[in-house]
């Protein structure tokens, strides 16, 4: 069996295969808050919509039969977590931060409570297309079996960016999140806006949690997100609110969480708390670089709670 | 959380001996106040359905709660942290609880032993910590079972099914228990042939699913084709590894199910016939011992039946290997042997049998397995 024997090359390969299995969760989520964050609010509940959503998302699949049900279910349960932070945030005086965090608590209380019965039944699997058959090796089809939950994010990216850069509806949106009055002044209704814009974005954290129950890891427990939802949220900064931006670093925090495990598989054992570090050693070290004394949080939107 | 509603010691006494002196007086209890009615709390650390390590302890709750005198109750998704003081403070003062089983590791210091002098009338059983008879409470027990021979004949498994010859271990963290699994596991492997290696992959956590997934990918990236594991839930890395074409062997729990046609056999934990030996003792009036360890031999611990890719020889060796060592005097970690930086472990003649306390400070991998503990 020498013939797969791929020794050290399974390093940057595991790096690849990692950021395309484990960056779905971090794209959507960072996608959706994205566009949340552009309209003016902060979402911090989107790590306990992820939750919600792998647990609705699997408990559907399971129900029906259908993957992509669990898929649709969990869109449906985002958005209206998000409905309900957009609503409550409309009220006078209500603080995004706040809500988002009982938010939080709620949908992951909710999913601990409803997902009791679905621990241990086997929901059917999202699908997966093989890009590696052109390769003998099985590491690399494995490493390219990319899941259409994926490609689907990637293409969401571009166009997310399109809509922010040319279109009437992404205008709008930066408009209201840039600022309230001149929105106003315009005829726009910022409030309908931002709970639109939260919605969509609950959405898509829903769709993240679907891909960790339905996919990778690909089965409901208590213990599937471990706060991928909370990083995701930080992702945006960290991308500055671009799309594409979003797309590549939700890329770098997959790859960067594939790198502990593959190292010890190759025999660089001593240490691995710190490479499992790697990702977070990461952004502190990319933000320092980026940052600039000059001006705060480039591309931030004006009307954003904790860049005002 | 739920701090307001715990009353003190001193209040809740008063209160329940002014009840039990009403029920005296109105004579109705009589009867009730002489039989031996135990409750019996457990708690654990994660959900009791994870096909793991709480789900074993889970169905060793579930074997006691049809015996006539025994309540149980029950709480999971409890924190190694003060929540679990305040999870058998409650089950004490509200449910009336006198044997406790707080099943998790990490509950053991400091929350067991500071419940366990604020209420020396309890009994508090912990699985796997090591109890010391000078450092620790009388009213305190400690109960493990060899599992590291089921990991043993894991191996032996493994090592008939793997073609790569290298084999592949999930594990939480370089604690003794843990190492001993990881290298019974590969000597198992190794008594089939000499030449198979083990990779070991630390996730750090007891339940993290997506590093477990991770690390099942790595390791068959770097072909191992039979993985186990020691982690709370094996469910993903189950899924996962038959998902990639490897063979598994299960933990905790018969994970069968999940991977029928690549399950090849599992260490099994046997609660039930533990527990209900505790809950006799206990209701017979009699104390439960404090240091309580136990095997195959004792049931302590059994073997998922073997899967349908187990081959006429495999299952010889298992099923020869798991006679002898019921016979008992079965030693894995033998002379001569060496860890896997050189140093001796064992010199020629050397033993270490099951029950060898030394065993439960393991703080090395053997060699052949590629891996480190820190």
């Amino acid at each position: 069996m020498t013939d797969t024997d791929i020794g050290l090359w399974g390093v940057p390969l595991a790096i690849l295969g990692g950021a395309i299995r484990v960056s779905t969760p971090f794209l959507f989520v960072s996608l959706g808050e994205c566009l949340t964050e552009r309209s003016g609010r902060i979402n911090l509940g989107l790590e306990g919509t992820l939750v919600f959503g792998a647990m609705a998302g699997y408990a559907i699949a399971y129900e029906t039969g259908s993957a992509w049900a669990g898929v649709l279910a969990a869109a449906i349960a985002g958005s209206v977590f998000g409905l309900v932070h957009g609503f409550m945030c409309s009220l006078p005086r209500v603080n995004d931060i706040a809500i988002g965090i009982a938010l939080m608590l709620l949908g992951m209380g909710l999913a601990f409570f409803f997902g009791k019965p679905y621990i241990q039944p086997v929901a059917p699997d999202l699908p997966a297309i093989e890009f590696g058959l052109w390769s003998d090796l099985p590491q690399v089809q494995a490493a390219l079996r990319v899941n259409v939950l994926f490609l689907i994010g990637a293409a969401l990216a571009v166009f997310l960016w399109w809509v922010f850069r040319a279109t009437r509806v992404g205008l709008i949106v930066r408009v209201v999140g840039d600022s309230t009055d001149a929105a106003r002044a315009m005829g726009l209704r910022p409030n309908q806006v931002r709970i639109a814009s939260t919605a969509v974005g609950g959405a898509l954290a829903g769709v993240a949690g679907s891909y960790l129950s339905l996919y990778y890891p690909g089965s409901w427990n208590e213990g599937i997100s471990s706060g991928q939802g909370l990083m995701a949220v930080a992702l945006v900064i960290f991308a500055r609110w671009n799309p594409i931006n979003c797309f590549l670093a939700a890329m770098l925090f997959g790859g960067a969480g594939a790198l502990g495990p593959a190292l010890q598989s190759v025999g660089v054992t001593s240490g691995y708390y710190l490479f499992y570090a790697a990702p977070y050693v990461l952004t502190l070290g990319m933000l320092i670089a980026t940052s600039s004394t000059t001006r705060a949080l480039t591309g931030a939107p004006g009307e954003l709670s904790i860049t005002k | 959380m739920s701090d307001f509603r715990i009353p003190t010691r001193r209040g809740f006494l008063k209160s329940t001996a002014a009840l039990g002196g009403a029920v005296a007086l109105t004579g109705l209890g009589a009867g009730r106040a002489l039989a031996a009615d135990t409750t019996v709390g457990f708690i654990y650390v994660g959900p009791k359905d994870d096909y793991g390590y709480n789900q074993a302890h889970a169905e060793g709750a579930a074997a006691i709660k049809g015996m006539p005198g025994i309540t149980v109750v029950e709480e999971e998704n409890v924190p190694e942290s003060v929540d679990v003081q305040k999870s058998m403070e409650s089950m004490i003062n509200f449910d009336g609880a006198s044997l406790i089983f707080p099943t998790s590791f990490g509950y053991f210091d400091p929350h067991i032993l500071e419940m366990a002098q604020k209420y020396p009338d309890v009994r508090f059983e912990h699985c796997g910590g090591m109890w010391t008879a000078d450092k620790h409470p009388m009213n305190v027990g400690s109960y493990f079972g060899y599992i590291g021979m089921g990991q043993y004949l894991n191996g032996i498994a493994a090592g008939h099914a793997t073609r790569t010859k290298k084999i592949g271990f999930v594990a939480a963290k370089p604690i003794p228990q843990v190492l001993l699994n990881v290298n019974s596991f590969l000597l198992g492997a190794r008594a089939v042939d000499p030449e198979i290696t083990c990779q070991v992959i630390f996730t750090g956590e007891w339940s993290l699913a997506v590093k477990e997934a991770e690390a099942v990918n790595a390791l068959t990236d770097q072909g191992a084709d039979v993985i186990t594991c020691h982690v709370d839930g094996p469910k993903v890395v189950m899924e996962t590894a038959a998902g990639r074409g490897a063979f598994v062997c299960g933990y905790h729990a018969d994970q069968s199910a999940l991977a029928p046609e690549k399950y090849l056999t599992g260490a099994e934990w046997n609660w039930a016939n533990v527990y209900t030996d505790m809950a006799e003792t206990t209701l017979a009036g009699g104390t439960i011992d404090n240091f309580v360890r136990g095997g195959l031999a004792e049931d302590f611990i059994k073997m998922s039946p073997l899967g349908p890719a187990v081959s006429d020889a495999s299952r010889a060796q298992f099923e020869d290997t798991m006679a002898t060592i019921k016979k008992g005097g079965f030693s894995v970690i033998k002379g001569p042997l060496k860890d896997n930086k050189g140093g001796v472990i064992a010199t020629e003649g050397q033993a270490f049998e099951e029950s060898d306390v030394a065993l439960e400070s393991m703080d090395y991998l053997v060699e052949g397995v590629i891996g480190s503990t820190s």
